[in-house]
């Protein structure tokens, strides 16, 4: 296995190639290559390459978007090899996230979804419209550190009282951390509702969930 | 000649409308709501009841255009056309809906209430620049569920210009709908002379959610006129392509407008939109990004080909103060969307995102529209010969002040501005005491609500849209509706 060949991949992730990505992990892992030590040492630093790139002005959001995509190409073809081996690639923590009931807007949170995963977190996304109940559920099967609650609607925005109440309910309000978004929503809102967090952005949200799951 | 612009090429349009047929019919609209799905299920839609997708023929949507009625006029509280939504026409209404309002001199904005309002609605009223007024402000004070009864509520006890608004669900629509209809004297009355036109929004990509769909359905059944607003983000819920933002925006429109007159033939309906460009660096919706302009005066271009009235949401900015940023995107959009020959341009007094609502803004985005509004009325020539005879009599002496001529034409050649645009000697302005536009238009405000009349409803009528109002509000939870100011 060459040098070559993981830089390339490397590559594929910062120029946001899916294509390319899953085709170079294929190759690397059949030259040999130890799938743990791909993530770790040529897929993680890419991505942060990328979060480099786009903090100082270079890349824009959809080269982010694009760099994830390469990114979950990749772990496509390395994720059953690390299975396989009994490894396990390392998270920052794990993040439930979703719009709200009633509500399917969605690109706000997808964006917040997107970036989480470049940062390092294990993201599971629930998609929009997600009743209470999947919240829960997906809190409790996962392990979820931090949940996300997304919501465009001044009409809407009272749902994420409703799943902060559904996870007290469930008896994992302690467990978790709750961070909120969307345009209607403040950190007054937050406050309010209980939740322990607000942002105003995608770029905010990785500070914040960063900071949460290191309380 | 009246000054237009254009964006797109005859051809250009005719692609835009053939490519947007072709997507209703694959992959079609998804639409949550199964009266709207049998409806276009009984005249021809290949309906996939589960998925909630509604394949719409070619031929369906050249029968709802039509129908579509060319213009119609909405009428003041006199029973007045006030506003006519047909051909070149440009009227102006501030933008909705705010969550946040700005105070002046404030750097944080705060959410309004109903003192708030009425402070908003009386100026709007007040300000000639303004065709119509809008709900523009979401009151905090009051139960969510009512929030949007309650603005127009707000509205129609102080204005007599028409209305530009929209409601939050299905069910309040209807209370909306009396509320209008009390005031006009009877639904009939209302449906021959509408007093307001209801925006109602897909979302995109392809999609009416049950709300809208059913206020888009109800409007049509009470032939109160329709306003849709379709937003593609470009780059994120939509094309980055300019033009293949369009193509949405004609998608979600032409789906919208088949079900409007499916439901009832001839029934009002705008080709307006919300759309905007997408910041790609901080994932925002800039409304006073050109790209968000240019957007909005070609699907209008679309929307006059296809004989349909139309509406914009132009004139607005994303600042987060009244500054100059605030000034230069409300100016640029104010004055291409006039040019564009849009018939409703929403939006002056809008900040940050259309999401922030400032007095003063409003009061200086008047003399912008004030200004827009000159500058499609053009360069005329008043005489003939031009001016062969006033140049020759005034010879080389030079003083055209003294001579007929200027006091004939002045008033009618010039837009004469408030003095929030300052236009003095800087000694003057100096011993004004230095103010700059955001000051001078607060002293607008205070001024222009201050000679204010608001308008005296008959008792009986008043007491009914206090009825109704309370009456939603104590279904909510409420009981009783917040004091008005005096």
């Amino acid at each position: 296995m060459g040098e070559e060949q993981l830089r390339s991949l490397s590559e594929a992730v910062i120029q946001g190639d899916p294509d390319r990505a899953r085709d170079l992990a294929g190759k690397v892992l059949a030259a040999g290559a130890d799938p743990l030590e791909v993530v770790e040492t040529v897929l993680s630093p890419a991505m942060d390459e990328v979060g480099r790139r786009y903090e100082e002005g270079d890349y824009f959001i959809p080269d982010l978007v694009m760099a994830g995509e390469a990114m979950k190409a990749a772990m496509a073809v390395l994720g059953p090899a690390l299975t396989a081996r009994h490894q396990s690639r390392s998270y920052l923590g794990t993040v439930v996230i979703g719009t709200v009931q009633g509500d399917i807007h969605e690109i706000g949170k997808s964006l917040v979804a997107t970036m989480l995963e470049a940062a390092g977190f294990q993201v599971h996304d629930l998609g929009v419209d997600v009743p209470p109940e999947r919240f829960v559920a997906t809190t409790k099967e996962v392990g979820a550190d931090v949940v996300g609650l997304s919501a465009l609607l001044t009409t809407t925005m009272r749902n994420q009282e409703v799943v902060i109440e559904a996870l007290r309910e469930a008896g994992l309000r302690d467990r978790v951390k709750v961070i909120i978004g969307g345009a209607p929503a403040s950190p007054e809102w937050a406050e309010r509702i209980g939740a322990d967090a607000y942002a105003e952005n995608a770029r905010e949200a990785v500070e914040v969930v960063r900071r949460l799951v290191r309380q | 000649m009246r000054p237009t612009i254009r964006f797109l090429d005859a051809e250009t349009v005719e692609q835009v409308v053939a490519e947007a047929v072709d997507l209703l019919a694959n992959p079609g609209v998804r639409v949550h709501s199964d009266r709207a799905l049998a409806l276009l299920g009984d005249h021809g839609a290949q309906v996939d009841m589960e998925g909630r997708i509604a394949r719409i023929p070619a031929p369906l949507v050249e029968k709802a255009l039509a129908t579509a009625p060319h213009s119609f006029h909405l009428y003041d509280a006199d029973g007045r056309p006030a506003v006519h939504y047909g051909g070149d026409d440009v009227h102006f209404d501030p933008g909705s809906a705010a969550i946040e309002i700005l105070d002046y001199g404030a750097t944080a904005s705060r959410a309004p209430v109903t003192a708030d309002f009425v402070r908003y609605i009386r100026l709007a009223e007040s300000l000639e620049a303004m065709d119509a007024v809008s709900t523009a402000l979401v009151c905090a004070d009051v139960p969510e569920e009512i929030a949007d009864l309650y603005r127009l509520y707000l509205v129609l006890r102080y204005a007599r210009k028409p209305v530009v608004t929209g409601a939050f669900a299905v069910e309040t629509w209807h209370v909306m709908k009396d509320l209008l209809a009390v005031t006009a004297r009877g639904e009939e009355a209302l449906a021959e002379r509408p007093t307001a036109v209801f925006d109602v929004c897909p979302s995109p990509p392809l999609l009416w959610s049950e709300i809208t769909c059913e206020n888009l359905m109800d409007c049509a059944r009470y032939r109160i006129p329709a306003e849709l607003v379709s937003m593609p983000l470009a780059g994120a819920t939509g094309p980055v392509t300019l033009l293949g933002a369009v193509v949405q925006h004609a998608a979600e429109s032409l789906s919208g407008i088949v079900i409007h007159q499916l439901t009832e033939p001839g029934a009002p309906i705008v080709w307006g939109g919300s759309p905007a460009a997408f910041d790609m660096r901080t994932g925002t919706t800039p409304m006073g990004a050109i790209e968000t302009m240019m957007i909005d005066c070609a699907y209008a271009q679309v929307g006059k080909h296809l004989g349909l009235p139309t509406h914009a949401y132009l004139g607005m900015s994303d600042a987060k103060v009244v500054d100059a940023q605030c000034g230069f995107e409300s100016g640029i959009g104010a004055v291409l969307g006039a040019l564009a020959g849009i018939n409703m341009i929403s939006g002056p007094g809008m900040l940050d995102f259309e999401s922030c609502f400032s007095l003063e803004k409003l009061v200086i985005d008047a003399e912008i529209v004030g200004m827009a509004k000159r500058l499609v009325a053009g360069i005329a020539q008043r005489e003939t010969p031009i001016a062969l005879e006033v140049i020759r009599a005034v010879g080389h002496a030079g003083n055209f002040l003294a001579h007929p001529h200027t006091r004939r034409w002045f008033r009618e050649e010039q837009f004469i501005p408030s003095e929030v645009v300052d236009r003095d000697f800087r000694r003057n302005w100096e011993a004004k005491g230095s103010k700059d536009a955001w000051t001078r238009a607060h002293e607008r405000v205070e001024a222009l609500l201050a000679a204010h009349q608001p308008r005296e409803l008959p008792p009986e009528v008043l007491s009914e849209l206090e009825s109704i109002t309370l009456r939603a509000a104590q279904a909510a939870g409420m009981d009783r509706l917040p004091p008005l100011p005096n």
